[in-house]
């Protein structure tokens, strides 16, 4: 039997100089992270920018290209199926089995892990309550909603009690209250105490959810801290976000609001003004006799990091 | 019941009662992966049931009992038995091939790409090799259902002249084998299914015709025979028909050892290929 990780202060997950190429092309490029035992740790980045990539190889369902990489102590090059034994993965793409029900779909995952049958009727109950599928414990897997599918395979990935989940954009195509209902579960497994690493492109998701995140931009690591240290070192506390109505005034605007702000950056269709204080410099752009068509004071986000990092928005 | 879901569960999961399948799939993990093809075949056996005993019946009754009627009546026996008898394994090594054909081609593709099912079943302990060996062992054990009830069908119409034909059921579950393995290997890698009908018509249905089915294969043209003894359907139509008629042999051995070949040859082809899939 492989030994476990050492000590409790031991990282969950250590990545070094961690590569995975396809042929020529680099899907991630040297990145060095290390996950800790009860964080939610999280991946944000752009599609294609390699999460995905991370997570497989995080699963033992990719082999690394170069670099070193630690799962629970172990490595997945020579410890696979001792690491996914204690893993939970949660999927970008459903791969629940639609040839059986939501039960059958538990118990047999239950089995893939060897579990003994009571064991699985056990927690499979458990799990469904968990993931509010109690009434739908006879159903098949076609007719639930996108929400009810996610959190089916949500209970499905904790069938065997990991230490750690992997969560691969859990909430892509589901809408606001199904997302938040999702988030909510996800609190609670925190709360339970288990580790939870997740890829999203969604800022809120990575604001909400993440304890600590790495942003990533075309399969390299940008930027690591919490969401507030982030937005700390490279933001302003305030964005004031102007439209105006033709291009040109936009442009003819940029002059004047760059001695408003600490920066300014012009987007296709709006100019945003980083300031500590919104609204004061919103009284300088009106005192200045600038007009724009709208204007809105916000908090800075994880999206305005990754606009100063990488001069792109999340979902270009 | 506990309220918590999840956390790590340190205590190792013998504490519960283990029955000696939970033994065995421990040392031969493939077995979880025919398991869910078993439970899902549960659910649907009943609808199948029927076809499976009409089908031997009608088979047999229209070739056998019909055109064999004709044969018997103008060349009589046909390799020293009568027509029934000798048409009789000739369906039942074909039946396994096409029924393993089938569930090596689009039910594949459906795991790998559509459903992604064997994806869900590569992240948990199971290896690709697994997902792969216990799928085809599936089918191995479907067909050796399937050609047990022929085989008891066929018994109580008189085409099974000998109690060796009780082991016509393992030579059509090696015979469903020597198509499932590699055929599953090619299907895994295949970016789309239009190939599929494809290999049904130009290389299944010839060798269901021409492989010593329906006919001995020396009524080919002698040019054409070298083709029949290359074909694995031929080698199991002659394991079958060894053991219905009793006339097991030597080349018995030859036979299984051809079957076995192919087995082995597609298991290394099955096991790279799932892996180049599920873990590339």
């Amino acid at each position: 039997m492989p030994e476990p990780a050492g000590s409790a202060s031991a990282p969950l997950i250590e990545a070094k100089a961690l590569t995975k190429r396809f042929g020529d092309h680099v899907a991630v490029d040297r990145v060095d992270f290390t996950v800790q035992r009860g964080e939610v740790f999280g991946f944000l980045g752009p599609n294609g920018a390699g999460k995905t990539t991370i997570m497989r190889m995080i699963a033992c369902v990719s082999p690394i290209t170069d670099g070193e990489l630690s799962v629970l102590g172990m490595s997945p090059v020579t410890d696979g199926p001792a690491i996914r034994s204690r893993l939970g993965v949660v999927p970008q793409e459903d791969n629940l089995d639609t040839e059986l029900t939501v039960w059958d779909n538990l118990v047999i995952y239950g089995r893939y892990f060897g579990l003994p049958m009571a064991q699985i009727r056990e927690r499979a109950s458990e799990l469904l309550h968990f993931a509010r599928l109690d009434d739908r414990r006879t159903s098949r897997v076609d007719p639930l909603s996108g929400g009810m599918k996610r959190r089916l395979i949500i209970a499905r990935s904790l069938i065997n009690r990991p230490e750690l989940v992997l969560l691969d954009e859990p909430t892509t195509g589901l809408d606001p209250q199904a997302r938040h209902l999702l988030w909510e579960r996800l609190y609670r497994l925190k709360r339970e105490g288990v580790t939870l690493v997740l890829t999203t492109h969604y800022m809120d998701e990575a604001e909400q959810l993440c304890d600590r995140l790495v942003i990533m931009d075309g399969g390299r690591i940008v930027a690591e801290g919490s969401p507030r240290q982030l937005i700390d070192r490279y933001c302003t506390r305030e964005v004031v976000e102007l439209r105006f109505a033709l291009p040109e005034q936009q442009d003819a605007a940029l002059p004047p609001l760059g001695a408003l702000g600490d920066r300014v950056e012009p987007l296709g269709d709006r100019v945003l003004l980083y300031t500590s204080h919104g609204d004061e410099a919103l009284a300088r752009v009106t005192r200045d006799g600038i007009q724009p068509d709208s204007v809105l004071v916000r908090r800075a986000t994880l999206e305005d990091v990754f606009l100063t990092l990488t001069g792109r928005t999340l979902d270009e | 019941m506990s309220d918590r879901v999840a956390v790590a569960d340190a205590s190792p999961p013998t504490a519960a009662p283990r029955s000696a399948f939970d033994t065995l799939a421990a040392a031969v993990p493939m077995l979880r992966v025919a398991e869910r093809e078993a439970r899902v075949w549960r659910r649907f056996w009943r609808s199948s049931a029927l076809t499976l005993v009409l089908m031997p019946l009608m088979f047999l009754g229209a070739m056998g009992l019909g055109l064999g009627g004709l044969v018997d009546e103008n060349t009589g026996p046909v390799e020293g038995v009568d027509y029934l008898a000798f048409v009789a394994p000739g369906i039942l090594a074909a039946s396994a091939m096409q029924g393993a054909a089938g569930q090596s081609l689009w039910p594949v593709m459906g795991g790998m790409k559509w459903l992604r099912t064997f994806h869900g079943a590569a992240a948990t302990p199971l290896r690709p090799g697994d997902v792969f060996g216990g799928w085809v062992l599936w089918i191995g054990a479907r067909e050796a259902m399937n050609a047990t009830i022929f085989v008891a069908v066929a018994a109580a119409l008189g085409a099974v002249p000998s109690p060796w034909g009780v082991l016509a059921v393992p030579a059509a579950s090696l015979t469903g084998l020597a198509f499932a393995a590699p055929m599953s290997a090619y299907s895994a890698v295949q970016d789309s299914d239009l190939g599929f009908p494809v290999i049904m018509r130009v290389a299944i249905l010839p060798l269901f015709l021409f492989s010593g089915t329906f006919f001995p294969v020396d009524q080919l043209p002698d040019w054409l025979q070298p083709v029949a003894w290359i074909s694995p359907l031929w080698h199991g139509v002659e394991l079958c028909r060894g053991a219905t008629t009793g006339t097991l042999g030597l080349a018995a051995a030859g036979h299984v050892a051809y079957l076995a070949a192919f087995i082995a040859v597609g298991c290394w082809f099955g096991v790279r290929n799932f892996a180049s899939r599920l873990a590339p």
